[in-house]
């Protein structure tokens, strides 16, 4: 690959401008460094910045935008790259003299880069929004939008007339996310009630981590778990003696799944709550002859309340944007059904059936995934910020 | 007075400290039943981790172990070398003129090995079997393997020798124990008579199980044959994403926190930028594969399935999360420290880089190894940039194509043949084991360098 070959010959030069840098700063002052305005080695980093900063720039310029349009010509970017860096290189020694001020000029120059970098999270939100507005804007050019957002049908065809409502989407998304979230959040805030005021610290010692470990299981694991294992199970002991559902894959399944999954992020957010309520609030409440339970029912769950609720709504936030669980899990048939043991889709799981294989970035049936996205973004987004708004807003300051 | 008086008359008749009033027993019952739910659902939390370990592991374990038939073959000059192409020189030559013979020449060489076999063993103890029955227990790969074998070994043509070959997926899963005889009945890629054969092979020594290298480090295989299926690929993909991951995330996550905690002052922007990190953080990860799709495939043209996208999707996704932690150890660091060497007449820049970055070193390395195990599991967003493609070959850069880890599991689990469920929870007990290791590093780092102040 071209483009790291020109990065291995702009580190080279920059290393060559160092110790040039360095050589000529000591020969100014005949080597007397203590009459330099900086250290010396100041001298030397700032030339090597100025080449490689100046070098990489143009690179990534080239990398971003030229390769579309001269394909075999990519190694211009790459002289033209050096070629600056050398330039900037030349500038940078003939500016060294004794009053130099060598440390400033790097400061300076670091502190770019370091405000660069804490630029590129503001850049992924805005790649994240632009794209997607603009295929979505793309989208309801070919798709008119109350169909998309009020359709009840969803049966895509790469031939054309296709019907992409996403309410049936919208509908098993909500149900998964609502079983998930009846499972783990009673299990997960009784897991934390009792770690923090019950348990004792050798079983507390063992079983918060233990908990916490299903945080770090990948969701693909999960995913597997609710194909082979929890699908099957519920299908063979539950639905089917019912008579009411014969597929493994159903919202069931996902539900339960996912409720699993999200048990240690309820349990750990809502730990930390619990542990910030004062000590003295319990003394209070012991002191007027309450019991621990009552004393957690009646004064550290109310003043945990905001927390505990931001927790479940983060909670639901993760269920709604969750993906391999309900791939592998939910299934694939789009349908408006209240039967907990049908297979469902969700908006992720469209998602990513839509842009996967061979796609063209034309048609209205891959565009919709786009819309899809945003339509996520925008849902998972409004319930982050309202979990924020709860907890600021409503957070008892104990001081 | 008369109100005291009152107000005791109202109170519950005599009442004993020794004996439990009904009220009191009623509120110590409902103290035990809430500590039981408490218990419960601790219990339900580590039972669930248990059965979910459990599942893996029992369907994954078996994975590691693979059947093999020993089969003698007579490696026919006639047939693998017809134009006596060992006899010359140079070593390419011979290559060249050996792959001549295509793999579909290949099988009658075994076939005719097997029928000496199946007529030995339908003359003794599972007479049931036939040529043509031998022949299906052995995997569909089995010329492939032999005339790789050949190539390497051009020597050997003329010889006799003793060559171990897979076993089909059903006798594999016969001895494992996940098919069994009922089951062998329904299914049509299968004959009881087979199996019979399989059990009397194994007492014979001509067939058995034992390690299979090939599985971690061998190449993906198509779908009927799941027994030469391995995860070699994937692993190359995912070590290619995860240095992605760590030359890119890691020095910008460190800087963007650098200058987010020491240098920027309170203003409207530095506000957008830190509600932004938080609200990236729980972006849903899906949405990250749609960018990359957008951004690095449609619109930078960078080529689609490679570990090269894979790796920039990913850094963004763990960027949020390598950035809250760095944040995290650098406000631990006590401000004396920055203090002192202010006071001692470094600058502000020399403070942070000489003084306060390396105390907050351990802290900012555990951070970054929990964001790479983050982003060694994750699936959703490398389904969007191309990398459920079936991949063959090992990627030789960033920009050849590639599968990771986790996105093999999600191909296995899409293939028809039962087999293949065997193979994902073994590529995800390898994909766990990364993970324990990577957690297990950021536990010690903690442990031993974490310093309170």
């Amino acid at each position: 690959m071209a483009l790291s070959y020109f990065v291995i010959l702009l580190l080279v030069l920059s290393a060559a401008g160092y110790v040039l840098g360095r050589r000529k700063a000591v020969a100014a002052v005949g080597g007397e460094t203590r009459a330099l305005h900086s250290l010396v080695s100041f001298y030397g980093w700032n030339v090597a910045l100025a080449g490689f900063l100046s070098g990489i720039v143009i690179l990534a310029l080239w990398a971003l935008f030229g390769s579309g349009l001269a394909g075999s010509l990519s190694w211009i970017g790459g002289v033209v790259a050096l070629a600056a860096a050398a330039a900037a290189v030349v500038v940078a020694l003939g500016s060294i003299a004794p009053e130099f001020r060598a440390r400033n000029s790097v400061e300076a120059k670091v502190r770019g880069i370091l405000i660069f970098c804490s630029s590129v999270a503001i850049l992924t939100t805005l790649g994240i929004v632009l794209s997607m507005l603009f295929e979505t804007a793309n989208f309801f050019s070919q798709y008119s939008w109350t169909h998309f957002f009020f359709g009840t049908e969803w049966t895509p065809r790469f031939s054309g007339n296709s019907e992409l409502g996403m309410l049936p989407l919208l509908w098993g998304t909500l149900y998964v996310s609502f079983i998930a979230l009846c499972v783990s959040v009673p299990i997960g805030l009784f897991a934390a009630i009792y770690l923090s005021e019950y348990a004792s610290p050798a079983m507390r010692g063992v079983a918060k981590p233990a908990i916490e470990v299903l945080a770090g299981i990948p969701t693909i694991v999960y995913g597997l778990f609710a194909l082979i294992t929890v699908g099957p199970l519920l299908r063979d002991y539950f639905a089917g003696p019912l008579g009411i559902g014969d597929s493994s894959r159903s919202v069931m399944t996902a539900g339960l799944v996912m409720g699993i999954m999200l048990i240690p992020f309820v349990s750990s957010l809502s730990d930390d709550i619990i542990n910030a309520v004062p000590q003295s609030l319990r003394d209070g409440s012991y002191g007027l002859g309450a019991t621990r339970s009552e004393t957690i029912k009646q004064v550290i769950v109310p003043a945990a309340l905001p927390g505990i609720v931001g927790a479940v709504l983060l909670a639901a936030s993760r269920a709604i944007g969750e993906t391999m669980i309900v791939v592998l899990g939910a299934g694939a048939a789009a349908q408006l059904s209240l039967n907990p043991f049908e297979a469902m889709t969700t908006i992720t799981v469209k998602i990513v059936s839509q842009l996967t294989g061979d796609t063209d970035f034309a048609a209205p049936e891959t565009l919709v995934a786009f819309a899809l996205g945003i339509t996520l973004f925008v849902l998972t987004l409004c319930l982050n910020i309202l979990a924020l708004y709860i907890v600021r807003k409503y957070r008892e300051q104990y001081d | 007075m008369s109100d005291i008086s009152a107000s005791a008359a109202g109170l519950p008749g005599k009442s004993s400290l020794y004996a439990e009033s009904d009220r009191t027993r009623r509120r110590n019952a409902a103290e035990k039943r809430f500590r039981l739910y408490g218990l419960g659902a601790v219990g339900i939390g580590v039972i669930a981790l248990v059965c979910l370990l459990a599942s893996i592991l029992g369907s994954g374990l078996s994975a590691f172990q693979q059947t093999y038939l020993k089969v003698e073959i007579y490696l026919d000059p006639a047939i693998v070398d017809p134009n006596d192409a060992r006899l010359m020189e140079d070593p390419d030559a011979v290559r060249a003129e050996l792959s001549k013979v295509l793999t579909f020449g290949y099988a009658p060489l075994i076939q005719g090995s097997l029928q000496a076999q199946a007529e030995e063993l339908a003359a003794g103890p599972a007479p049931e079997i036939t040529p043509q029955l031998l022949a299906a227990m052995v995997s569909s790969a089995a010329p492939t393997t032999l005339r790789d074998y050949v190539l390497a070994n051009p020597e050997e043509i003329g010889e006799t020798i003793e060559f171990d070959f897979l076993a089909n997926a059903r006798i594999d899963q016969y001895l494992k124990g996940k098919v069994t005889r009922e089951s062998a009945a329904l299914d049509s890629r299968v004959d009881v008579a087979q199996l019979n054969a399989a059990d009397e092979l194994l007492d014979l020594g001509q067939m058995e199980k034992r390690f299979n290298w090939d599985f971690v480090f061998g190449p993906d295989a198509s779908e009927n044959r799941p027994e030469a299926a391995g995860i070699g690929v994937a692993l190359i993909g995912s070590a290619y994403m995860m240095l992605i991951v760590l030359v890119i995330a890691v020095p910008i996550g460190v800087g963007a926190s650098i200058y987010l905690e020491e240098f920027a002052r309170k203003n409207w922007l530095t506000d957008i930028i830190e509600v932004n990190i938080s609200n990236l953080a729980a972006v849903p990860s899906i949405v990250f594969g749609i960018l990359g799709l957008a951004v690095f495939i449609n619109f930078m043209h960078l080529p689609i399935s490679s570990p090269l996208v894979g790796g920039l999707v990913l850094t963004l996704m763990t960027l949020p999360t390598i950035i809250i932690a760095t944040r995290a150890a650098l406000k631990s660091i006590p401000p004396s420290i920055r203090d002192a060497a202010l006071g001692v007449g470094a600058s502000k820049m020399q403070a942070v880089f000489h003084h306060v970055l390396p105390l907050a070193m351990p802290g900012i390395l555990t951070g970054t190894i929990i964001g790479l195990a983050q982003a060694l599991g994750e699936t959703a967003p490398l389904l969007l940039i191309g990398m459920v493609a079936f991949v063959r070959d090992y990627p030789e850069g960033i920009l050849d194509p590639a599968v990771g880890l986790p996105v093999q599991v999600y191909n296995f689990t899409n293939r028809a043949d039962p087999a293949f469920v065997e193979r994902a929870s073994g590529a995800i007990i390898v994909l766990l084991v990364f993970l324990v290791i990577m957690n297990l590093v950021a536990i010690i780092l903690r442990r031993r360098f974490e310093r309170r102040w």
